[in-house]
């Protein structure tokens, strides 16, 4: 599998610049979210260390990682990817295997095993970010949506509807919509008829969604008024009401919990270094740092109190993270392990039932 | 050839210089044929390099996945040696359980799950679990699989183990035309919940040829007054039509974006002209008409390109000739100006069409999900599900059909005749 | 100018003018009657405006100003498909994507005749230009003198009163030209149409024509039949472009009784006949034709007025000799001889008297 793959080249169009030695070629997701790391990890830790970072942008980081390790030449020293995706590659091999028990403890002394909110941390990753998948609707339209199924409701609430093109996300809504509790989406995702029930809950809105890719694009479509509600990332949408007070708003009852992860390709031109850099950014204070820039949660239990305002110097950050406890009472974790095995059963599916139109 | 003194005893031609002419001539021309292979040399490289090479590759991993013999050569030594349906025995449970074991330790345990799983879903967690436990695992390992996972004991998993444990295989080229193969291996169709790839390349060339006749219909007017008008004002269109080349693609797409979507310039100005209703916004993005048009735009210089040279070299006098013989002016372009203009229609048509098949990110990003095209498919195993000898062979069929196509046009019309300026 | 008019023309253009730009006058006034049956060359210089009334007539250009007869019937306003002009083009215009009798069938098909009836003139067609084996054949396959053949085919092919042909043989060599010119002279005879022929070439237009335009200028400067065009130009555009000529400027010293007698630029005093003069004292020049210079005294008629010329070259050009000599003051002057027994060849620096007979004299406007 080392063999030169010009395919590759070709193909995937993943030009990085070798980079050279005190340098790190981070690929991150961009937009407001690549910004709030730019803010938090990476401009303090240049200061720090004088490493140059390279922060690249991906719909999604985890992308080219495999072609990179397929062709035995890889530039990406850290990706930031979802779990899913970390264990998937983690599993056939493509990530370095990290020392997790090398991590710094807490602040308050709790080892970092324990202090990683469960699901934040693997032999391949370390988390960051505890991020959430809502819904987010335009204030401006008269009536608020209070649940799910108003999601799903044309009559009550018509517009176009905006959702991630793909199964992850839109199939466990579905299903919440369709009245199934959080704790058992995934049970019933597990069986046919739950899937079929799954894309009959989509049937019903499938003439009214414009399919988004790339994070940024919701709080566009919704700025556009292309869309009245369409699912989200927490932060984003956070980031377009504070920064250009758009008339948004977040449904967290049936939010889509999910992390980031760092990881580090196999083979990664500057290992050690990366390593070191992934111990510094995912310490108490840093990921407590980032939450200052954008309303992402911590993926460490220690980080929470630290949390303080926003960047603007005045708006409290606990009301906006997904981790708030008001929140969590109907939240939804993603399911790694169900995902790693059905991603590509439940998307091909997905794709079939996108073209049937 | 005069000046060639020729030796007429001896019967043969010779040079000045007394060797034969023949052999003089072929000593010379060899050394302009090798000044000119020489010249060509560095391009025949590029291409051979960049061009054939990559989809020689493509094609080889299309057929082509050693995963499962790379991982477990064992295991697939002992499919090779057994006849189809033969129940697994010790020693193979053996070998299969000796690799999870060592995969898990490695950490590559996915790999195999994968490949298996891309042919029978969702057994991809059955050899991650088992993977998981291995190490622990004893004599009779029938038992000890069964075990942990009762699919284990599934003839059909091991009839799909059995088709990928060949390094190569037409499954891909199975997948990618909604076929699979059942329990003795012979075709069948997928579930029609599955099936999606016939139905996407019967869209891709259906928007393509429609995208084509578009480009045409537009394009042939506007080579016509490029060809006709005096040199200074068509040089001003040509730079009309070529700005399109000047600015990026993703610029172009999202510029029609802007114009296309529901509170987009359009849809603005026919609300503002009360042509329609507030309520009534036409939809003209995130769907096949949001393909066609924004397509349509970007390739109409592929068209216009060919066609503006053919018709600048059709003499005007065969138009008149036709009409001093009788011919009302619309006989005389359909059967004396459009048969000349062919081989540039057809070298337009052709180039666009091609191109169209092959669009990607025009219609990923106006296109919705009714405008996706069959490239779309392939940049989602290149890039999501990773199941690259699929988007290969995805992409062969594709350039197979191109291929067929340009066949056709051969037989039809010839390639001889294709102007592309 | 010399306009034949009356009823009986086939084709008539009155006063017609044509101006691409609003600015000239590409072509000034043209009259022109030609009749039925009869083969008319426009004859001139490139830009002289006889392609552009062969456009007019074809219907491919509209006249500025003016009207356009054919067969009595103005036709200004009728599109080029319904006049029934058979027309061959310079390049032949021969539609490369269709064999030899699709081309010829084009014009008869369009006319909606039956099948049958088709295939009988073209076979009619191609056997009258001797091609008849050549049906099948793509145009590309042909030579330039089949093409041309076909070309011609084809425009008479529908059995047209009016054929227009527009330098026709300018793309071929002088052989095959030559060849051609008697091959349609051959055919305008048998089949009576009439022809418009455009060429700028002076021979091909003697050589075939009843009567000749000469163009220059926008203007019809002479209309003749092809011997009282050499033998008798109109002025001296016409001398000069039509074969070769000999010039001497000089003064009118006396004119009389339809003759004249001019002063040379060098005092010599010559015989000549008045063509473009009307008075003593008016400057004008003298036209002679090589081939009408003697230098045998005992050639010349009695009495005949003779001029000094010196002999400067002397060339052989196989049929005949040709001598250029000065002669008052012009070193360009040309005398033509038959290589005939016992033709003596002048050496250069040689003086000799030459002569003329008076009506070969024409004294022409000046220029």
């Amino acid at each position: 599998m080392k063999r030169m793959l010009f395919l590759t080249s070709t193909l995937m169009c993943v030009g990085f610049a070798a980079a050279a030695q005190g340098e790190l070629n981070i690929v991150s997701w961009g937009g407001a979210y690549g910004a709030s790391q730019m803010e938090a990890y990476h401009k303090p830790y240049m200061a720090l260390t004088g490493i140059k970072i390279n922060s690249i942008d991906a719909d999604n980081p985890a992308t080219p990682i495999k072609a990179q390790v397929e062709a035995g030449n890889v530039s990406i020293d850290i990706a930031d990817v979802e779990p899913s995706d970390l264990v998937r590659l983690c599993d056939e091999g493509a990530l370095e295997v990290l020392p997790i028990d090398e991590l710094p403890d807490g602040a308050d002394g709790t080892p970092a095993a324990d202090d990683f909110i469960e699901g934040g941390l693997y032999d391949c990753g370390v988390g960051t970010i505890v991020y959430s998948t809502l819904i987010a609707y335009r204030t401006d339209t008269g009536v608020a949506p209070t649940s799910s199924a108003d999601f799903f409701d044309l009559e009550k609430f018509p517009g176009k509807r905006g959702l991630r093109k793909g199964a992850k996300y839109s199939l466990e809504l579905a299903l919440m919509a369709d009245g199934v509790p959080p704790a058992e989406v995934y049970d019933v995702l597990g069986t046919p008829e739950g899937v079929d029930r799954a894309f009959a809950k989509l049937d019903t809105i499938k003439d009214q969604v414009i399919w988004w890719e790339a994070g940024a694009q919701p709080p566009q479509l919704l700025a556009d008024g292309e869309v009245v509600m369409t699912t989200a990332y927490n932060g984003r949408i956070f980031n377009a009401m504070m920064e250009e007070n758009q008339p948004f708003a977040l449904l967290w009852p049936n939010q889509i919990y999910d992390f980031n992860l760092w990881v580090i390709p196999k083979g990664a031109p500057h290992k050690d270094a990366a390593w070191e850099f992934i111990k510094w950014s995912t310490d108490t204070q840093r990921l407590a740092d980032q939450a200052g820039f954008i309303s992402y949660g911590p993926a460490r239990k220690s980080s929470s109190p630290l949390v303080g305002l926003f960047k603007d110097g005045k708006t409290e950050m606990g009301p906006h993270m997904p981790t708030n406890p008001d929140y969590v009472a109907d939240a939804l974790t993603t399911d790694i392990e169900f995902w790693a095995d059905h991603d590509i059963e439940l998307n091909e599916r997905f794709n079939a039932w996108l073209a049937a139109s | 050839m005069a000046d060639i003194p020729a030796d007429q005893s001896a019967g043969i031609m010779r040079a000045a210089d007394g060797r034969p002419l023949k052999v003089a001539l072929a000593r010379a021309q060899t050394r302009a044929r090798r000044r000119a292979f020489l010249l060509v040399a560095p391009l025949l490289f590029f291409v051979l390099v960049t061009f054939v090479v990559p989809i020689g590759q493509m094609l080889h991993r299309s057929v082509h996945n050693p995963t499962f013999v790379d991982n477990m050569p064992q295991v697939a030594a002992w499919f090779r040696d057994t006849p189809a349906g033969t129940e697994p025995d010790e020693a193979a449970l053996a070998a299969l359980i000796a690799y999870l074991a060592a995969a898990a330790e490695a950490r590559t345990i996915g790999a195999v799950g994968t490949r298996v799983n891309y042919e029978m879903q969702g057994t991809r967690s059955l050899f991650t679990a088992a993977g998981r436990r291995a190490g622990r695992l004893e004599a009779p390992y029938r038992e000890a699989l069964l075990d942990i996972d009762a699919k284990w004991g599934d003839p059909a998993l091991w009839s799909t183990m059995r088709q990928v444990s060949t390094a190569y295989t037409a499954n891909f080229y199975l997948a990618a035309v909604d076929r699979t193969r059942d329990l003795d291996g012979s075709v069948t169709r997928v579930a029609p919940d599955r099936a999606v790839y016939l139905t996407l390349f019967q869209r891709t060339f259906l928007l393509s040829a429609l995208i084509t006749f578009l480009c045409l219909l537009l394009g042939f007017p506007i080579a016509h007054l490029l060809a006709t008008l005096p040199l200074r004002y068509s040089n001003l269109l040509m730079i009309l039509v070529l700005l399109p080349f000047w600015t990026s693609l993703l610029v172009r797409t999202t510029a029609w974006m802007v114009i296309l979507q529901g509170q987009g310039v359009l849809n603005n100005a026919l609300v503002s002209l009360g042509i329609i209703g507030d309520t009534g916004r036409v939809e003209l993005m995130y769907n096949q008409a949001g393909t066609v048009i924004a397509m349509t735009h970007i390739l109409l210089p592929f068209m216009v390109l060919p066609l503006y040279s053919v018709m600048r070299t059709i003499n005007p006098s065969y138009v008149r000739a036709a009409r001093s013989l009788g011919a009302t002016s619309w006989t005389a372009f359909r059967r004396v100006y459009l048969p000349q203009t062919l081989p540039g229609i057809g070298a337009g048509s052709l180039l666009v069409f091609i191109l169209a098949v092959g669009y990607y990110i025009t219609p990923a990003l106006v296109g919705g999900a009714s405008g996706q095209l069959i490239s779309n498919l392939i940049a989602f195993h290149m890039q999501n599900s990773l199941n690259w000898s699929l988007a290969a062979a995805l992409a062969a069929l594709l350039l197979a059909a191109v291929l067929a196509l340009y066949w056709l046009y051969d037989r039809l019309v010839g390639v001889d005749n294709m102007k592309l300026g | 100018m010399a306009v034949e008019r009356g009823d009986a023309a086939f084709v008539a253009f009155e006063h017609v003018q044509k101006s691409y730009d609003g600015e000239t006058l590409v072509v000034k006034d043209l009259n022109l009657s030609i009749g039925k049956g009869e083969f008319l060359t426009m004859l001139g210089p490139s830009g002289s405006g006889k392609t552009t009334c062969l456009m007019m007539l074809a219907g491919f250009e509209t006249a500025t100003h003016g009207e356009i007869r054919l067969a009595g019937r103005p036709i200004n306003n009728i599109p080029p498909h319904k006049r029934g002009i058979g027309m061959v083009f310079q390049n032949y215009a021969l539609f490369p994507h269709m064999t030899v009798a699709e081309n010829l069938a084009f014009p008869l098909q369009v006319r909606n005749l039956g099948k049958a009836e088709i295939e009988a003139k073209i076979k009619r067609a191609l056997d009258m230009v001797q091609m008849g084996r050549f049906g099948g054949r793509r145009p590309a396959q042909l030579s330039g003198g089949q093409q041309q053949r076909i070309a011609l085919a084809r425009a008479l092919v529908f059995e047209p009163e009016l054929v227009l042909m527009d330098e026709p043989l300018g793309a071929l060599d002088k052989q095959l030209r030559e060849h051609m010119q008697f091959e349609i002279k051959h055919l305008h005879d048998a089949l009576g149409v009439t022809v418009v022929y455009v060429t700028h070439d002076q021979s091909e237009a003697l050589t075939m024509s009843d009567r000749v335009a000469v163009f220059n200028d926008g203007r019809i400067q002479q209309l003749a039949p092809p011997e009282e065009l050499y033998e008798r130009p109109a002025n001296s555009f016409v001398a000069q472009f039509i074969g070769e000529n000999n010039t001497l400027p000089g003064t009118v010293e006396t004119i009389a009784d339809g003759a004249c007698t001019v002063r040379l630029a060098g005092g010599e005093l010559i015989e000549a006949v008045p063509v473009n003069v009307s008075a003593a004292g008016e400057r004008t020049t003298v036209s002679i034709r090589p081939e009408r210079v003697e230098f045998k005294p005992e050639r010349l008629p009695p009495g005949a007025r003779t001029v000094e010329a010196e002999v400067l070259e002397f060339i052989y050009m196989g049929d005949t000799f040709r001598t250029r000599m000065r002669v008052a003051g012009n070193d360009n002057f040309v005398m033509k001889c038959r290589n005939s027994i016992g033709q003596r060849k002048l050496e250069p620096g040689e003086r000799v008297a030459i002569g003329w007979v008076t009506p070969d004299a024409r004294a022409l406007d000046p220029h």
